[in-house]
């Protein structure tokens, strides 16, 4: 269970755009007739992606009446799981994994890059209002720690230069190539594969 | 060591390319209609036969799950789920799947959705792996261009839909009955059992739920055979296996290895030793974070199956080996582990709920040093109370690590915890004022 802050600045309206009704449509489509719920973290995941990865209440609202059911269980769907932002947490939304896995690897080494370069504080917009960080639980990457998720893509096998490059990057507005830093071939050890040798590269 | 021949994810590390061509070229989709003909009773035969054991960490008898499902369909069609919210603290197997051998999975479900009868299909996808679940719509729709999907799937007369339903952050959401409650579209919190999902699952309807892996490994086991599999492995605890092992050695890495495997092995053939030698050794946890730690001289000699661990009180859940060295202070990591279960309990059980806050805190203190020595038995108590009374095995996730740290490591808390309590028990306590009241004799 996590504390969720909402924002005191809040939209007055809120629309899907049309591609996203499209798409929400699709969505609905996939569950029985009766079950038009199910949706609802579908919708909210499209409204999210569509207000700069935060969700207002009046998203809230719109997708309530979207699948016809009650405001209070959006509500509190959208304050159980974690992925949902109440607040604005700028256009690239840095998440750094520092569970047991990443932690014995250096992930605090990446929070501290976070504190240094974007803000003091997790969920603190930087200065220019492009980026925030946060600590989250494991986002299984776990062989490739330590790693952090930027919006929807993961940059994995960082180190403190690493990390220091990529924030760099975003707070200049520009979005760095994810996957492994060091090109290291997917989950393979990274010296050579010790199994499936027969297999060359097609 | 396991033969390259005998490894079921040929494309492990996406040598060969993820695209449905590249996949039908390492042999998937090949026979599939042949082994659907064959019936439902010989495909079920079949997996209880090879003695497939749940991969998402029970490691329950798939064959015999597979069977639960009720022979005839009533008024209330019957649903596959493939859960692969895969959140476990050192596991990241499921996500290779995902990426690089999607065919197999859909291939799995169309076999295991005839076998239970059910014509819709849901994978659910942790929110987080929006990438994986990007590739896996492609390769469905791939599999739908060429028919091997939809009406009348790959030629069997039997038709299927699979969709993707994404999960938005919550490790709960792992938990079978919990998974069919966001699927509904509710808070993820565990329901009671019985009734259980495979007579009252999805929407009521009669429901399978498998992780990823078993059910991607299902289409080779029958096109190789039950014997060929139970073959690998030990007894009871046959095939294979992907194990990821990360943490402080040289080489993390995922592999697939044949179940059994000594734990040694797969540390120094596979992830290049730990780091700074073998010695430098303090602990593994050997299957995902809920299972408890084991020291140094019991990884010497263990192997990697589910009844070899259990002898010595861990298990081998998800195989997400994580390997912690002597540079770790092995109380803040398993600190760590309890602030991640406080932070995913999902509130619906008073003592998973408050309980694991407790065992965070007090640990969190005991790594500072600040703990008194009484206090270490009162954590045991803790984790006590929580294992096995809350709904669902959440419970027994968080309060095992703990466990497991008390059990190998206590000298250490001690060492460091030292202190003599404030109040020491049995005592009178000075500030209770109505202490006379409590006394038997004013009583």
């Amino acid at each position: 269970m996590t504390i969720k802050k909402i924002s005191k600045i809040q939209p007055e309206v809120f629309e899907f755009s049309k591609e996203n009704l499209l798409e929400s449509e699709k969505e609905i489509k996939k569950y029985p007739k009766n079950r038009k719920g199910s949706a609802i973290l579908a919708l909210l995941n499209l409204a999210q992606t569509q207000n700069d990865n935060w969700i207002p209440l009046a998203a809230i609202k719109y997708v309530a009446k979207l699948l016809d059911v009650p405001y209070i269980k959006v509500y509190e769907i959208v304050t159980f799981y974690s992925m949902f932002n109440m607040t604005p947490v700028g256009k690239y939304f840095v998440q750094i994994c520092t569970t047991t896995p990443c932690m014995i690897r250096g992930a605090n080494k990446l929070v501290n890059v976070c504190k240094n370069y974007i803000s003091k504080n997790q969920n603190q917009l930087s200065e220019n209002k492009l980026c925030s960080w946060t600590e989250v639980e494991c986002l299984g990457a776990c062989v490739q720690a330590p790693m952090m998720q930027i919006n929807n893509d993961y940059f994995e096998d960082l180190n403190e230069g690493k990390a220091k490059e990529i924030v760099q990057q975003l707070l200049e507005d520009k979005f760095p190539e994810p996957g492994s830093a060091k090109n290291r071939n997917n989950t393979a050890p990274e010296n050579g594969k010790t199994s499936l040798l027969e297999v060359k590269n097609a | 060591m396991l033969k390259d021949e005998d490894r079921i994810f040929k494309n492990l590390y996406n040598d060969f390319g993820w695209d449905i061509d590249s996949a039908i070229k390492i042999g998937d989709w090949s026979l599939t209609k042949d082994l659907i003909s064959k019936g439902r009773d010989w495909i079920i035969k079949q997996v209880k036969d090879s003695e497939l054991r749940g991969r998402g960490g029970a490691g329950f008898p798939t064959g015999l799950k597979l069977s639960f499902a009720p022979k005839e369909v009533g008024s209330r069609p019957h649903y596959l789920v493939i859960n692969a919210d895969e959140s476990e603290p050192g596991t990241c197997k499921d996500r290779d799947i995902l990426r690089f051998e999607p065919q197999k999975l859909i291939e799995g479900c169309l076999i295991t959705s005839y076998a239970i009868n059910a014509h819709t299909c849901y994978i659910y996808i942790r929110g987080e792996y929006f990438r994986e679940g990007q590739r896996l719509q492609e390769a469905i729709n791939q599999a739908y261009n060429k028919k091997l999907l939809g009406k009348n799937a790959c030629d069997t007369g039997w038709d299927l839909d699979i969709h993707i339903h994404y999960g938005a952050g919550a490790y709960i959401c792992g938990e079978e009955t919990a998974l069919l409650e966001s699927l509904e579209g509710n808070k993820g919190q565990p329901r009671l059992k019985p009734p259980f999902p495979a007579l009252v699952g999805l929407y009521g309807c009669p429901t399978i739920v498998n992780n990823v892996e078993t059910i991607a490994v299902i289409p080779t086991i029958l096109r190789k055979g039950a014997k060929w599999f139970s073959s690998l492995g030990k007894p009871k605890n046959t095939g294979t296996k992907i194990f990821c092992i990360s943490g402080n050695v040289n080489n993390p890495c995922n592999v697939e290895e044949e179940m059994g495997i000594p734990l040694k092995d797969l540390i120094e053939k596979h992830a290049g030793g730990v780091i700074g030698g073998w010695n430098n050794l303090q602990a593994v946890i050997p299957g995902g974070s809920s299972m408890p730690l084991l020291p140094k001289s019991i990884c010497e000699t263990i192997t990697m199956d589910f009844d070899s661990l259990i002898k010595v009180k861990s298990g081998l859940g998800t195989a997400g080996v994580v390997v912690i060295n002597k540079d770790q202070d092995i109380i803040r990591c398993m600190a760590r582990i309890a602030k991640f279960y406080k932070h995913e309990s999902c509130g619906q059980c008073t003592p998973c709920r408050e309980g694991c806050g407790w065992m965070w805190r007090m640990l969190e203190r005991m790594a500072d040093g600040e703990g008194t020595y009484q206090e270490i038995d009162l954590l045991y108590n803790v984790t006590k109370q929580i294992e096995g009374h809350t709904i669902c095995a959440f419970g027994e996730g968080s309060a095992w690590p703990v466990q497991g740290l008390l059990r190998h490591f206590r000298k250490e808390i001690e060492k460091r915890n030292y202190a003599e309590p404030l109040v020491k028990k049995g005592s009178n306590i000075p500030y209770l004022i109505d202490q006379h009241l409590l006394e038997k004799d004013n009583a």
